[in-house]
């Protein structure tokens, strides 16, 4: 939508026209100030862990495995080498036996999240598709970080005023 | 032909006294945009663009993402 503005301004006659074309989803995504009636509010961005593990595609699954678990994690990202997300290994597919790579392993196109998505459709979506965890991307698939529904679900209680 | 900038460019160009536009439907525009931006939705803008925006300055416009 941006380049059409960017177009159409130019066709009116300005002759310094930038397009911001990652917008308002990239700068929220670096965690930049906001205006509006719905700052503060918790979104994928907010709520994502930014620590999340992540392999690559010819990595051994074993070797994921392993490190997965001593971080604490039972999900682990795959990412290329401009940490563009190519899969994601959930706790079935780091459990599969044998000597194979986490690329031939893994769950390829996995659904993700943009960073502004607020958190009450984010518990709804992984809820209805039981989903335990959801990388957040940038709109060129860049990984932000990994969404825990367990997160989503407490984020979502505290809004509604419950008991923590 | 209009340039594709970046985060840390189109910070500059504000910081340099460019003007930041929203081209968002107005709810959207509402709820969250950048400081300092103001809003034109696409559907907006036409000649009478002038009047909010001065055409010999640059202009910074975005929307959610390029997707």
């Amino acid at each position: 939508m941006s380049a059409r503005a960017a177009w159409r301004l130019e066709s009116l006659g300005f002759g310094q026209v930038y397009d911001y074309a990652a917008g308002k989803s990239d700068w929220m995504a670096a965690g930049l100030p906001t205006e509006g009636t719905a700052v503060g509010r918790s979104t994928a961005a907010t709520v994502a862990r930014r620590e999340v593990p992540t392999c690559h595609l010819e990595e051994s699954l074993r070797d994921v495995r392993e490190r997965v678990r001593a971080a604490g994690w039972d999900a682990c990202v795959v990412v290329n080498e401009k940490r563009i997300v190519m899969g994601l290994l959930r706790a079935d597919q780091l459990v599969r036996e044998g000597d194979v790579t986490a690329g031939s392993a893994m769950r390829p196109g996995p659904s993700t999240f943009r960073p502004h998505v607020a958190i009450e459709e984010l518990a709804k979506v992984m809820a209805t598709r039981d989903l335990p965890n959801v990388p957040v991307t940038t709109s060129a698939g860049e990984l932000i970080g990994l969404l825990v529904r367990e997160d989503v679900e407490k984020a979502v209680h505290a809004r509604q005023g419950g008991p923590s | 032909m209009p340039t594709e900038i970046g985060r840390e460019v189109a910070q500059q160009l504000v910081a340099a006294g460019a003007q930041l536009v929203e081209v968002l439907p107005e709810e959207e525009f509402d709820e969250q945009h950048l400081p300092g931006a103001i809003h034109i939705p696409l559907r907006k803008i036409d000649p009478s663009v002038r009047a909010s925006l001065a055409p010999e300055r640059p202009v910074v416009v975005y929307c959610w993402d390029s997707a």
